[in-house]
């Protein structure tokens, strides 16, 4: 079963494909370019369509997301957390 | 295997330009604001006609006024439509609109109020709708090929989904369409932010990418001057945000994969402006669902692609949009809405390419004459777009 995808390898986090990620849950996931299998324990209960992180992040740090630069990073994010509007931002505008 | 389409066709309504359309509308165009309630009547005397009220159309001018009348004749002129009857405050306007749709050959009238009250131009509209909704029901469909089917496109209330799942499902159909001359538009320009040197890259030539990033640096301009946050509460959307979309960025790289990854951006068009040859075309747009699907159907598109995640309604009076959706929790939740489920895609159970057949089978159903779920649940919004405010 997949419970979340990545678009592409060396992205650093991936987009929860179903409902109910509780935390501590064990997740498989579909790196979608490479047709790959990623694994990764929630640290966040992550409701469907929002962002586990891949990696551990720190403030500053730039989050990648098909392979492109999706924002920076406000608040320090642990492999398995949520990623989401309360630790990451924004460059533009 | 996929879908051959070297031979494909569909059955549409050849207009007096050479256009085709997929739709036989009789519609009844204000004008101005203060010609709705005229409009209307119009719609409800004469069965089988459809008014298009709107709330604009009084002391604009310069560069909003150019659109608002390019936008009222590019929705009149569009093949969706069979004849048009126009009703405006003051005759003149009326006449500049009318003469506009006149350009394609099709039968369209206009009627003033003043100096006539409603209740006499509603009785002059009525007796001309009549005889364009009756001769209408006469035209027939005829099979015509593939290229001559206009397709345009825009996400709406969008999510994470969308990115991987539906968005790329019209690019996937987009790359299929490209090569059989199919003439196919995007827009959306602040939604292009943080990926915009992918679209650059994608222009066929220097000239078409001058254009383009004009489009795009004038677009942030806007956002520049009047901004009074991070525009978190905007773009992305509260909509956005909820089904995961965090920045910009990521929005608009999710917004992206529906220009699919193998057609070039062959030109640029400004606002409601009709593609001059087939291609994909950028269109400056504003990002709010109704407004462009308003103009796309005002350059003249015929049907469109309407990828959704959390599960935007839109609809459009003339031009039927086809809504597809990847989130199981959206299809499950919203299904009258959703005309493509493509939520296998992110189970492994649908590959891109089958996703992209499905769409265009759902293409050709509604092309023939199939309501898509918007047209059936009577989603008409036809939102007009203004520069600035009215003199």
């Amino acid at each position: 079963m997949i419970h979340f995808v990545v678009h592409e390898e060396g992205d650093g986090v991936g987009v929860v494909v179903v409902e109910g990620v509780k935390v501590g849950q064990q997740l498989t996931g579909w790196i979608m370019e490479d047709d790959k299998d990623v694994m990764v324990k929630a640290q966040s209960d992550i409701p469907i369509g929002h962002k586990v992180a891949l990696r551990d992040y720190q403030p500053g740090d730039t989050v990648i997301k098909y392979g492109v630069d999706i924002g920076k990073v406000v608040a320090p994010i642990r492999k398995g957390e949520h990623a989401h509007v309360h630790n990451l931002k924004t460059k533009r505008w | 295997m996929a879908m051959d389409l070297s031979k494909a066709t569909f059955w549409g309504y050849k207009r007096e330009n050479g256009r085709v359309g997929v739709r036989n509308h009789v519609i009844i165009l204000p004008v101005d604001d203060i010609s709705n309630a005229a409009a209307e009547a119009v719609a409800n005397n004469i069965k089988g006609t459809l008014a298009l009220p709107h709330p604009y159309g009084r002391l604009q001018f310069g560069a909003d006024l150019d659109l608002h009348f390019r936008t009222l004749i590019g929705t009149g002129s569009n093949p969706n439509v069979a004849a048009v009857v126009v009703i405006c405050i003051e005759e003149q306007w009326g006449k500049k609109v009318a003469e506009g749709i006149a350009a394609t050959g099709k039968p369209v009238s206009y009627f003033g109020i003043e100096q006539h009250g409603d209740h006499d131009t509603i009785m002059r509209a009525s007796k001309a709708a009549k005889e364009y909704v009756q001769s209408a029901g006469e035209l027939r469909r005829e099979e015509r090929p593939l290229k001559e089917l206009w397709v345009s496109t825009k996400c709406g209330e969008s999510d994470t989904t969308s990115g991987c799942g539906s968005n790329p499902t019209v690019g996937n159909a987009f790359d299929k369409l490209y090569p059989h001359g199919v003439t196919l538009c995007f827009g959306e320009t602040t939604e292009l932010t943080g990926g915009e040197h992918l679209v650059a890259a994608r222009c066929r030539n220097d000239e078409v990418r001058k254009k383009f990033q004009f489009m795009f640096d004038r677009y942030q301009e806007v956002v520049e001057r009047h901004k009074t946050s991070d525009l978190m509460d905007s773009q992305p959307t509260k909509g956005n945000i909820e089904g995961g979309l965090t920045t910009i960025e990521e929005k608009a790289l999710g917004n992206i994969q529906k220009i699919g990854r193998k057609c070039l951006v062959d030109g640029v068009l400004d606002k409601a402006e009709t593609p001059t040859g087939p291609g994909l075309w950028f269109m400056d747009s504003s990002s709010a669902a109704a407004e462009m699907v308003t103009l796309c159907a005002a350059a003249g598109f015929a049907v469109h692609f309407f990828p959704t995640g959390q599960g935007n309604v839109v609809g459009n009076p003339i031009l039927p949009v086809i809504k597809l959706c990847a989130n199981p929790r959206t299809v499950r939740t919203m299904s009258e809405h959703v005309d493509v489920d493509v939520s296998g895609l992110l189970r492994k159970e649908l590959t891109p390419d089958q996703a992209g057949d499905k769409l265009l089978e759902s293409m050709f159903r509604t092309a023939n004459g199939r309501l898509s779920a918007a047209e059936a649940l009577g989603h008409r919004e036809f939102v007009l777009t203004r520069l600035y405010e009215s003199a």
